[in-house]
């Protein structure tokens, strides 16, 4: 079957909610040999703008993506095959080849991408992806939600059971924090996981998420597979408190913008919907009251209250340290605490939202780490 | 969880979760209810568009229907504001302000400054504004200029769902006295909202679009067209920034004059009549504090100094139109800069 060696390059579906995407530029000229990881093109959605990168090899025989142009989700944007492909096949792939149907009828309504769990810290809203492998569990960060992973999500469900969830007080989960420490966001959690019966999960944690997973690694140690610690908490004192305060304190577009260019090394893809989206979380009643608790208990006067490193190193868990060079929230080389015991990586051209910057390497990174720890 | 529904919907649930949550808040009107103290099925009306139907179910008595004296209630809404509750009084149309200003302007706006910061005066006076709904002269005015001009007022136009719970829900909280304006013909638009509780702050414009050429501020109904006018404009390569107001007092002037800084062309529509409204005053604003900007005139998009007509073709022409935005968008970019403004 010759089919098998013509590789379609189609629009990614990158979260639960993009339905389409525009191509804004092609970063790769027809007839150019394409690697694995190669950057293809950009794509801007209502969130974000980001590159799309090879996740195949071959020559890039057709773009067929036109830049300024809308494109819905998995359709046809460009061909890879190997030079020896007759030009009539790779015609005949583009003319049969067929937008497949939705996983999920209206997924503009994104009614069935999330569910929400009855658990002693109240509702949590949450996303389950992928049916088979490992169970893993994405723990975002402070002020974040379950979005945080659009990049990551769908990548790591190809091999695996994936949950992503909102911590208390955050995205569309309940709002009220019964106790805002490590401890209590643990907690939560685990009752979070009981809710949905999976006993041992992957931890993944950025940020704050990182420092609830090694929390619970030390504390129910049975219920965590592996670490995956993304610029994560708790591994130093130090934090840009400048940025916790601003993110607590800013009611509007004005005053939020410039503290959310401080997560990105590029600054640019701090979009206005990203910024919206955010002044809307913040503006619900009990929001303001849940991050002044957890900035308090957790970086009160500017330095991160606990430092898990040693434990963590101390506890053999499987773990992985992945931080943007470029971090301006906190510094990359708290990654040097686990230096000895976990496997550190620190990717160029990314701040401290890494996993959505340089979300196909780190994507590579928790894949391979997984697979390993599994 | 955020689902779709429509702006009467989001007035509608603003008003039950503040009346869950505080149990000072009472809702007062002209057949907000319907029927009760008499013969008939309570809350079969709800409003006279229904708005409010529903929460007399839930609420019992503290909904109370009010004689068609809107001097009375009015001034027993700001009575009752000055004594602990915070009542939301329903003008149905605002145009009815006429016959109970003095209990507006005189008394609940002036009852901080009078007693030396003492009383506060927590009540919303909420109805509807604007034409296109074939009302005729009396029930369609956009009277915001009127409100806008008393200090001690706060005033609100929302242009859609999302921004009319959040806004409404701060209005009850807020401890002055709150005017809420609701465009009639945008009570059926639809747009996400949040099931939970939200307050958006006063005094915060939304900027929906993002442009470099041109700035266009608006709220309420003109909003829309100034957003029709802005994707049209695209064709022809110009870029414009849209500003939507959402409170009229107080005002966010930083985001104006920061968009008007960057692009050096301003537009402001308002659907109110053409002099001393929101248009003149922003146009002002920006004369005096980002002349040095300016790259072409100020233009200015109003309805015209005419009652709003009856006759639907007229009442048509009446309310500013993408295309009258638009065609104002261009003066400001033709080579000589801004051209006399030619009534429309």
């Amino acid at each position: 079957m010759l089919n098998e060696r013509i590789k379609p390059i189609v629009m990614p579906k990158w979260g639960l909610s993009m339905s389409e995407g525009k191509v804004t530029g092609w970063l790769k000229r027809p007839g150019s040999t394409i690697s694995i990881g190669d950057e293809l093109l950009e794509v801007e959605t209502d969130k974000i703008t980001n590159v799309v990168e090879a996740g195949e090899t071959g020559v890039l025989r057709r773009v067929l993506g036109e830049p300024g142009t809308v494109y819905p989700v998995k359709a046809l944007i460009a061909v890879l095959a190997d030079p020896d492909v007759p030009d009539d096949d790779i015609d005949a792939f583009i003319s049969a080849y067929a937008v497949p149907a939705s996983e999920d009828d209206g997924d503009a309504e994104a009614g069935p991408q999330y569910h929400t769990a009855e658990t002693p810290a109240g509702t949590i809203r949450y996303a389950k992806r992928g049916e088979t492998g490992p169970t893993v569990l994405l723990v975002h960060g402070f002020g974040g939600d379950l979005d945080n992973w659009l990049f990551t999500i769908d990548a790591l469900a190809e091999k695996a059971t994936v949950y992503a969830l909102d911590l208390p007080g955050h995205g569309q989960s309940n709002k009220q924090i019964a106790d805002p420490s490590l401890s209590g966001l643990s907690k939560a959690v685990l009752g979070f996981l009981d809710a949905v019966g999976v006993e041992r999960a992957h931890f993944v944690g950025h940020s704050m998420g990182g420092a609830v997973s090694m929390r619970t690694a030390l504390d129910a140690p049975g219920r965590v597979a592996s670490l995956s610690l993304i610029a994560s908490a708790g591994l130093g004192e130090q934090i840009d408190h400048g940025y916790i305060q601003g993110f607590v304190g800013a009611t509007s577009r004005r005053d939020l913008k410039p503290v959310l260019e401080t997560l990105f090394a590029d600054r640019g893809l701090v979009s206005r919907q990203m910024v919206d989206d955010l002044l809307k979380y913040k503006r619900l009643d009990g929001v303001d009251e849940a991050l002044r608790a957890l900035s308090a208990s957790l970086f009160a006067e500017g330095r991160q209250a606990s430092v898990l490193a040693s434990g963590i190193a101390d506890a053999r868990t499987p773990t992985l340290v992945v931080w943007g060079e470029e971090d301006r929230v906190i510094p990359a080389d708290h990654a040097q605490a686990l230096a000895n015991t976990a496997q550190v990586a620190i990717l160029p051209g990314a701040g401290h939202m890494v996993q959505m910057e340089a979300a196909g390497k780190v994507n590579a990174l928790l894949k391979d780490h997984i697979a390993k720890a599994d | 969880m955020s689902r779709k529904i429509s702006m009467k919907q989001a007035i509608n649930e603003a008003l039950d979760l503040e009346m869950r949550r505080d149990p000072t808040v009472i809702v007062m009107g002209e057949d907000i209810v319907g029927g009760t103290g008499a013969q008939g099925e309570d809350d079969a009306w709800g409003g006279v568009l229904g708005v409010t139907k529903g929460l007399y179910a839930k609420h019992g008595d503290r909904l109370m229907d009010t004689p068609l004296s809107e001097s009375a209630y009015i001034g027993a809404a700001v009575g009752a504001a000055a004594c602990g509750l915070r009542p939301v009084a329903e003008l149905m149309f605002l145009d009815f302000m006429g016959v109970c200003f003095d209990q507006i302007f005189n008394q609940a706006a002036k009852f901080r400054y009078m007693f030396g910061g003492k009383a506060e005066t927590p009540v919303v006076i909420r109805g509807m504004v604007g034409a296109g709904f074939r009302a005729a002269a009396q029930h369609s005015q956009m009277l915001t200029p009127l409100f806008t001009h008393i200090p001690g007022l706060k005033v609100v136009c929302p242009s859609n769902a999302y921004d009319a719970k959040g806004l409404l829900i701060q209005s009850i909280r807020d401890n002055d006295p709150v005017i809420f304006c609701e465009h009639k013909n945008l009570y059926g638009l639809e747009c996400e909202v949040p099931a939970e509780s939200y307050a958006i702050p006063f005094g915060e414009a939304n900027v929906l679009r993002d442009g470099d050429d041109v700035t266009i501020v608006s709220y309420g109904l003109t909003v829309h067209r100034a957003m029709e006018a802005a994707a049209t404009l695209v064709k022809d390569g110009t870029e414009a920034e849209v500003i939507d107001l959402r409170t009229l007092s107080p005002i966010d002037w930083d985001t104006i004059v920061e968009s008007v800084e960057r692009t050096g062309r301003l537009v402001v529509v308002d659907e109110a009549h053409p002099r001393c409204n929101l248009a003149t005053d922003i146009a002002a604003f920006v004369g005096q504090n980002a002349f040095g900007a300016l790259k072409a005139g100020i233009q200015m998009v109003t309805a015209p100094h005419t009652p709003v007509p009856f006759a639907p073709s007229l009442e048509d022409l009446y309310v500013p139109s993408a295309d009258s935005i638009a065609s104002a968008v261009k003066r400001t970019l033709s080579p000589k800069g801004a051209s006399p403004r030619i009534a429309a």
